[in-house]
């Protein structure tokens, strides 16, 4: 374990890029458990007098119409999605390793049929596919997490199918056979420790996509409801007065989805050294 | 002529495995739609004061009565007959309403993916043949950046730049100027109708409105497009054969060109065709930021608006846009890799 | 005159480790005409060697020192455009995999027409014509049919006659063959050399060899140099090479490398062991294996075809053939790791056929057919340490919890297989291919196996890892009193191993008998063919 904490050390130090993108991961969810706490404003209170404030040393980032200070709803906003990101993709993460590892495990017809499911699915305008589940499932922050986590499953089963069919007829798995282990043990304890480092990446990865769903859902009025702080819904608010000349209430809010989703992207690109220099993109 | 047949035998193949995938696909949006919540009955019956009867009489008309699984023979039997049902919010047929709206959706797709491969492609080779240099650098950074920032974001901060402070963009409403006459719709596409027709001044207006909408959806996939170029002309220019080109003394351009472009090309064959599908839906978000009268705004209007049949009939859409273009894609990668032939 | 002298030598590569020196040092000339054989293991540097001379090392290799004369000319800091046109024009080179060597979707013409046009200009019929020409050359049937063909549509051995007639293209003074016939079969692999040599003598080329062969070394070249580590430790006339080694490396390497009369103590320069003695049979004893019409479908096409056979206990039974004979199938079939089409499988008397492979890894046979597996570097669980690859099946299969029992029967099964103590915590990427090895085949002992099913177990290794691995297994056999089940394509390791040997072709069985008998006097003519395309450096036996 050490040998790998060493060569982690290696590669941030050749490669700062993802130090600062470890740094920076570490510092969002510092502020989202702490924003409350951070936040200069109160981040629901209306204050109409000081309604679209353009930024100043008072307000960092702006007043939207209501006289909210955007800096503070800004921060307060980081806790609800990385929440909804985090938990959707963990959701997703962990029913599709499953069902990919064992579908790629046992293969045959079931694998083939699973793989072009998936395929299609992939194919299909996801994010059309979980505006319909929000509508359907009722609009509440738990369906935004529900319909993300469904739409991000195709990924993960076909990573973890592709991983393990690679590995399905290696000889450590026969070995693991012919030494009596069942086909349980084979998939939980043999095959998924070897495809996690690899699915660390596609998490990491995936997060940032889960982050700008979520906001994207948001921005079309499912989902998270107003005056909830939240980058999407700040960003939809924001388009009205776009054309008026008032930026920071679009443009604040779009720093902040793209740091975030910059930040764990670039994490997993450098994850992805870590793990192997070869799969370098 | 064995290529050709091969491809076209690969193709009858391929249509009739996407059949059971397409039942698939509309059976479930048909049950997904009839969990959503509210009666569109009252929805779309006279006024809030309509009576028990009249929305009795509506639920009959829309077959609202009847037990699912009946509901869903006779939307088959419909599909079977070209008919996708009625919207209740524009009042016209789905079909006609897709086939006004469809092009507008096509045409920004593909100017969208036209810009994207045009900058992408040559980006990805040439970071790819002088890797970790500076160049290969910024188009790193580039793609990075490209797909953290939301199509809606950057949307809005174009129009921002291009509309609100430069002026030099128009009002960023829909396909054209709303006192600007539309051209004669012979395909649909406002490009290709002014071309066709000659009024280059009309086109000039066309093409400033699509070229925002356009620029923010291509922004959003030049990434992955770049990133995949990159990495499969990278692997290419690491293989076996290009060791060999070298090896009997080829030019470099010619190893480069001839010997790992054309193989370094497939794999993006493959990832444009989900990129296109992907985008003539998923880009709601940028139709909706840009007013533009395409068939993902539609669909999201009707989806807000509890109306079954635009959303059925859109998804219906979107799938089998999926299966010609993976056909389309087939076809081309036959016609490029000899070697699908054998399988 | 001399053709190329290289002259002291060096080449490094920048390595996330640092800088690591490949080749420390060399030099050697070499006159026109000349063949001239660069014998190695793994990490010897000889391909290297070849990649410097031609200008085309990867990008983190660079010379470092040294000189490379061609011609009189020093090319030495060359710049590319000078390279390129000694490329294919003046040296050449045929490499190994020859598959993955040509482009995938250009056709084989176009690909001999390139390296013509690379430095003539010709019309595109003449061009046509002339490698239509070099296709004959090369003895590709119907030059004109395969002219259009792609590599994926043809042998590998066809293959690497393309490839030969691309590198001949230009009548360069120098080819340069790196491990050309390394992943074909041992007749494929005659022919190709045959035509190789034949073609560099009628041109009069000069001719390197890069190879880990030294059979193939001494037969087809007149020179010889051994590589150990980056530097060149002994060059001499082939025959006077493997009949008087000089230094100590080179006298290792030629006793490891089996010949068809060596023994497998032999290799390891001990004395031969006594033959094996075992207790007669007791009449209306079973078999300990009993195959019987076993067949294998995939898809229609008969991968097995009703193969039987039988193995006494502690008997020792080869199976040989090349890619495609079912050899491999055969085995995985007894192993119960894939299910059989038709046919029996009788063990100790009980048919283990009928149990599903799938759900063989619970019957109470499982312990006792044990696996041991080809490449060492795939066998082993990346996330497992020596210590719990052996342990697991000592736990699941013998059902040992306790952990004390558990470290005691690890550790007394790794110690048999030469395994230290102290290796026993490393995971797989921290040990070296021969260690791999050894646990592989402790994993598989450890249990207590009666029959050990080896599947080329020593086919990824270094003749001189192969020699101390296959003494341990024969050790292990005599000691064990284990009946093997010997799987390989080396007729030399074969005959070592085993007492009786099945020779297979396409699935079925060819020949089967005692190994000295097939050895000494094969009575199939494909048997014949097989033991005949074996390179060798014996000179009685040449």
């Amino acid at each position: 374990m050490s040998a790998t904490l060493k060569h982690a050390a290696w590669v941030l130090r050749g490669n700062p890029v993802t130090a600062l993108a470890a740094t920076g991961a570490t510092l969002l969810v510092l502020i989202a458990i702490f924003a409350p706490w951070l936040a200069p404003h109160d981040p629901i209170l209306s204050n109409v007098p000081m309604a679209l404030q353009p930024p100043s040393a008072t307000y960092w980032a702006g007043t939207d119409q209501l006289g909210r200070d955007v800096f503070s709803r800004l921060l307060v906003a980081t806790r609800l999605d990385l929440a909804i990101a985090v938990s959707a993709v963990g959701i997703s993460f962990a029913a599709g390793a499953v069902i990919g590892s064992f579908c790629g495990y046992i293969g045959g017809w079931l694998d083939k049929s699973v793989g072009r499911l998936v395929d299609v699915l992939m194919a299909f305008p996801l994010f059309v596919l979980a505006m319909a589940m929000v509508a359907a499932l009722g609009n509440r922050v738990e369906n935004i997490v529900i319909a993300t986590a469904f739409i991000n499953l195709p990924f993960y089963i076909r990573f973890a199918r592709a991983e393990v069919n690679v590995r399905r007829n290696l000889g450590w798995v026969e070995a693991a056979r012919s030494g009596g282990e069942s086909h349980m043990t084979i998939v939980l304890r043999y095959l998924l420790p070897n495809i996690l480092p690899a699915m660390a990446v596609q998490i990491s990865l995936n997060l940032g996509w889960a982050i700008l769903n979520a906001a994207g859902l948001s921005f079309i009025g499912l989902g998270v409801q107003p005056p909830t702080p939240e980058w999407g819904i700040m960003v939809a608010e924001g388009a009205r007065f776009i054309t008026a000349g008032q930026w920071w209430l679009v443009a604040y809010p779009g720093l902040a989805l793209m740091l975030t989703v910059l930040c764990f992207n670039l994490l997993g690109d450098g994850l992805r050294d870590i793990l192997d220099p070869r799969m370098r993109t | 002529m064995r290529a050709l047949k091969s491809v076209g035998v690969r193709v009858g193949r391929r249509l009739v495995a996407s059949v059971p995938a397409l039942l698939g696909v509309v059976v479930f949006t048909f049950v997904l739609m009839r969990v959503l919540p509210g009666d569109p009955a009252v929805f779309f019956a006279s006024g809030p004061n309509a009576g028990q009867a009249e929305i009795q009489m509506i639920r009959e008309q829309m077959g609202l009565d009847r037990p699912v699984h009946e509901q869903l023979i006779r939307y088959f039997s419909e599909i079977g007959r070209g008919q996708l049902g009625r919207s209740m919010t524009t009042g016209q047929a789905v079909v006609a309403d897709l086939r006004e709206r469809l092009p507008a959706s096509l045409e920004l797709t593909l100017v969208a993916l036209i810009l994207a491969l045009g900058a992408a492609i040559p980006l990805g080779i040439l970071a790819a043949l002088r890797p970790n240099s500076p160049l290969d650098h910024v188009v790193r950074f580039v793609c990075s950046m490209g797909v953290c920032v939301p199509t809606f974001v950057s949307g809005l901060l174009l129009i921002y730049v291009f509309y609100v402070v430069l002026g030099i963009a128009p009002d960023p409403t829909g396909r054209i100027d709303i006192f600007a006459a539309s051209p004669p719709d012979i395909t649909g596409f406002l490009l290709l109708d002014f071309a066709i027709t000659g009024d280059w001044e009309g086109w000039r207006a066309a093409a400033g409105q699509i070229i925002l909408p356009a620029c923010t959806m291509a922004l959003f996939v030049l990434a992955p497009l770049a990133r995949m170029t990159r990495a499969s002309m990278l692997a290419v220019l690491g293989s076996d054969f290009i060791r060999t080109a070298r090896s009997i003394g080829l030019s470099r351009w010619k190893v480069i060109v001839v010997h790992g472009l054309r193989n370094a090309l497939l794999p993006v064959i493959t990832i444009t065709g989900i990129v296109f599908s992907t985008m003539l839906g998923a880009n709601v978000l940028v139709e909706k930021v840009f007013s533009w009268p395409g068939v993902g705004s539609y669909a999201l209007d009707a989806l807000l608006g509890s109306d079954y049949a635009p959303v059925q009939g859109f998804v219906l859409m979107m799938a089998l846009a999926f299966v010609v273009v993976n056909l389309l894609i087939d076809v081309l990668y036959g016609i490029a890799d000899p070697r699908v032939n054998v399988e | 005159m001399t053709l190329l002298s290289v002259q002291d030598l060096r080449v490094s590569f920048s390595t996330r480790r640092g800088v690591v020196e490949a080749v420390r040092g060399i030099s050697f000339d070499l006159a026109p005409g000349q063949t001239l054989a660069v014998v190695g293991e793994s990490g010897s540097g000889k391909s290297v060697t070849a990649y410097a001379v031609t200008g085309l090392l990867d990008r983190a290799g660079r010379i470092a020192g040294g000189k490379i004369v061609f011609k009189g000319r020093d090319i030495t800091g060359a710049r590319e455009s000078e390279l390129r046109a000694l490329r294919g024009a003046a040296i050449s080179m045929v490499f190994q995999n020859p598959r993955a060597a040509l482009n995938p979707i250009r056709s084989v013409g176009r690909q001999v027409m390139d390296a013509l046009s690379a430095h003539n200009s010709l019309s595109g019929r003449e061009k046509r014509e002339k490698a239509l020409d070099l296709l004959r050359a090369v003895l590709i049937r119907d030059p004109e049919r395969r002219f259009d063909a792609y590599p994926h549509e043809l042998s590998g051995g066809m293959c690497q006659r393309v490839m030969i007639a691309m590198a001949m293209a230009c009548e360069p003074a120098l080819l340069i063959a790196d491990e050309p016939t390394t992943g074909l079969d041992v007749t494929t692999q005659k022919t190709v050399m045959d035509l190789l040599t034949k073609l560099v003598a009628e041109r009069d080329m000069a001719m390197i060899l890069i190879t880990h062969d030294l059979g193939l070394a001494a037969q087809y070249c007149a020179n010889v140099a051994v590589m150990q580590e980056g530097v060149l430790v002994e060059r001499a006339p082939a025959a006077q090479l493997f009949q008087r080694p000089q230094h100590p490396y080179t006298q290792r390497l030629v006793a490891a490398s089996p010949t068809p009369r060596s023994t497998v103590q032999e290799l390891v320069g001990e004395p031969p062991a006594p033959p094996i003695i075992r207790p007669p049979e007791r009449p209306g004893q079973a078999p300990l294996l009993e195959v019987h019409r076993l067949t294998k479908l995939y898809d229609g096409f008969k991968a097995v075809d009703d193969v039987s056979f039988t193995l006494r206990a502690g008997e020792s039974l080869g199976l040989v053939g090349e890619s495609g004979s079912g050899k491999s199938t055969i085995s995985r079939m007894v192993c119960r790791l894939i299910d059989h089409s038709a046919g029996d499988i009788v063990f100790d008397g009980q048919d283990i056929g009928d149990v599903k492979a799938r759900d063989f890894h619970a019957s109470r046979f499982r312990r006792e057919i044990q696996l041991v597996f080809q490449d060492p570097h795939e066998s082993l669980n990346p996330r497992f340490t020596a210590f719990d690859a052996i342990a697991r099946p000592v736990t699941r299969l013998l059902g040992v919890k306790d952990g004390k029992e558990l470290t005691g029967r690890v550790e007394e099964a790794a110690e048999r297989c030469g395994l230290p103590r102290n290796l026993l915590g490393r995971f797989p990427h921290q040990l070296s291919g021969g260690q791999k090895a050894r646990v592989g085949i402790a994993r598989a002992i450890a249990v207590g196996p009666r029959l050990l099913v080896l599947d080329e177990p020593t086919a990824a290794l270094d003749v001189s890892v192969q020699a101390v691995v296959l003494k341990l297994l024969d050790d292990l056999r005599r000691q064990d009193g284990l009946a093997f089940l010997f799987v390989s394509h080396d007729l030399n390791v074969v005959r070592m191993m085993c007492e009786r040997t099945i020779v297979l072709r396409q699935g079925q069985v060819v020949e089967q008998g005692d190994s000295a008998a097939i050895f000494d006097a094969p009575a199939d003519a494909y048997t014949r063919e097989l033991l005949t395309a074996i390179p060798h450096f014996d000179p009685v036996a040449a």
